[in-house]
């Protein structure tokens, strides 16, 4: 036993882990202990699951629904990475402008995207721009900060050596201290995209009319608890896959350095 | 074009429990072109000195210049080899080698050129699309001598260049840095803690003391290698083999042991 405990069966615990969640999931679901209705079982989930990938609900395959979720997800996040990142390598180089952003950055950063919600309904509507401005909401934070981050703590010695060879203000940026701060900016999107899916369904249970979330709401409506858990589950894959992407482009630019095997 | 002139140079450090004085009444000629190696015990100062001209650091009180001019902040002007080479290891070795010229808007037909020569004369024309990490560490050391001469300076500032050299690789480099040297001349502040390196590669050498970090006394070596004729020996080990070579040696070992034993009493 003790043997197969050992940490480098990872994919192994993972799977007891998920197996023993399954089990127990189906057997408070068939003891009676909780209507059907209220936890169907795992079986009954999948199947709605792989009926909702074929067959529409409220306006859209699951497939859809998640397709305009992605879409609207890939505006915001994209907006937060273009203003986000570049702006906190500026403000890692340029003293005046951290000065000047920092305080006001502070006070912003800790409403929670949700509580745009009215705001963005009112400025950007409920189709698309809406829901891109509450994605932005949450993903921005953390994509200025691990720039910011990343920027400030450069080898010093790097910095002084370019310094030495006469490099510019811009091309400091640019050459020096975005590739030195290429691991924790990624480490940063890593964060920002779980926060702005994150923040991008809880958007859509409140204004769209299209995407996963306002399948799970209709969902919701219908009493069809099983088109909710199936939400969640695309919900759950999507996120996945996303980190994924960024973990896979973590580990090509450390190795393509030498830091990791 | 490269003299460079300490004049009366102190630096204090304040902090909480008073001031350190890290240096005081530094004076320092290193004439044009000439090779001045600064050895001293760690803490004397010596790497302060180097940033100086460098223009990272500030003196509290006299100035560094360079050509009457007083250093404020860095420049090509002034390469600087770094003990831990400072390579940036997003770039390939050419790409290392190429940042200063390209700040310094050298036209891509020119920098291409200058690029294969330091590169051939360093022997690295086979590593040029490497990366630093792809590469020992005397291979490093070299790319970051071939980034400094690249840009032609008058000064070159050598921080301990060979410190985080293997002995062997160290020998090599030294007898490649003598050769570099002689045939392209330039105005050298070479740091070491390295007597023999100091003796082997230098015009003269400056020896420092600590607290406060001070110029104890300057060596000439150029006069005595020239009448001794070292430069007929090709290898490191024949040259330290000399009995004037071991002279000067004992010399500097006995001014920095002073130094040691003081600081025990």
């Amino acid at each position: 036993m003790t043997r197969i405990l050992k940490t480098d069966n990872a994919f192994l615990l993972g799977t007891i882990g998920l197996c023993s969640f399954l089990a127990l999931w189906t057997l408070l679901s068939l003891s009676g202990l909780v209507p059907r209705l209220f936890l169907p079982s795992p079986v009954e989930v999948a199947g709605r699951f792989i009926h909702l990938l074929s067959h529409r609900f409220a306006d859209g395959t699951l497939l859809d629904h998640l397709w305009a979720s992605m879409l609207r997800f890939a505006g915001g996040f994209g907006l937060a990475v273009l203003i986000g990142v570049p702006l906190g390598l500026l403000m890692g180089w340029f003293r005046l402008l951290d000065d000047i952003v920092t305080p006001l950055f502070d006070a912003v950063r800790f409403i929670a995207p949700i509580a745009w919600v009215p705001f963005a309904a009112l400025w950007f509507g409920t189709g698309i721009g809406g829901p891109i401005m509450i994605i932005f909401a949450g993903a921005f934070p953390p994509c200025l900060i691990n720039a910011y981050r990343g920027a400030k703590f450069v080898d010093p010695r790097l910095i002084e050596a370019a310094r030495m060879l006469g490099t510019p203000d811009l091309r400091m940026i640019s050459e020096v201290l975005l590739p030195s701060a290429v691991p924790s900016i990624i480490a940063g999107l890593r964060i920002s995209a779980g926060l702005g899916w994150q923040s991008l369904v809880g958007a859509e249970l409140i204004v769209a009319s299209t995407g996963i979330g306002y399948m799970m709401v209709q969902g919701q409506g219908n009493v069809s608890t099983t088109t909710v858990m199936s939400g969640m589950i695309g919900i759950g894959i999507i996120g996945l896959v996303i980190d994924i992407v960024l973990r896979g482009a973590e580990t090509a630019i450390l190795r393509r350095r030498g830091l990791a095997t | 074009m490269g003299a460079i002139r300490f004049d009366n140079v102190g630096r204090v450090y304040g902090g909480k429990q008073g001031s350190v004085e890290a240096l005081k009444g530094v004076h320092l000629d290193i004439a044009d072109k000439e090779f001045m190696a600064v050895v001293g015990p760690s803490g004397c100062g010596k790497t302060t000195c180097l940033r100086f001209v460098a223009g990272f650091d500030q003196p509290t009180s006299g100035t560094v210049s360079v050509d009457d001019v007083r250093v404020t902040s860095p420049g090509p002007d002034r390469a600087v080899v770094f003990q831990q080479f400072a390579l940036m290891p997003w770039k390939t070795v050419r790409g290392n080698i190429e940042l200063g010229l390209r700040n310094n808007g050298i036209a891509r037909a020119e920098r291409d050129d200058r690029i294969e020569r330091i590169l051939a004369l360093m022997n690295l024309t086979s590593y040029a699309d490497a990366f630093p990490h792809q590469l020992s560490g005397g291979m490093q050391q070299r790319v970051s001598i071939a980034r400094a001469y690249v840009l032609d300076p008058d000064v070159l500032l050598m921080d301990e260049p060979f410190g985080a050299l293997d002995a062997q690789t160290r020998v090599v480099m030294q007898e490649e840095l003598v050769r570099l040297a002689r045939r392209n001349p330039r105005t050298v502040m070479f740091i070491t803690h390295a007597v023999e390196e100091a003796v082997y590669l230098a015009d003269r050498v400056a020896v420092m003391a600590r607290q406060p970090g001070r110029i104890k006394e300057i060596l000439d070596i150029r006069s005595v290698r020239e009448a001794e004729r070292w430069d007929e020996h090709e290898k490191i080990e024949d040259v330290m083999d000399l009995e004037s070579f071991v002279h000067l040696r004992t010399q500097i070992w006995r001014s920095l042991r002073q130094e040691k034993a003081m600081e025990i009493a």
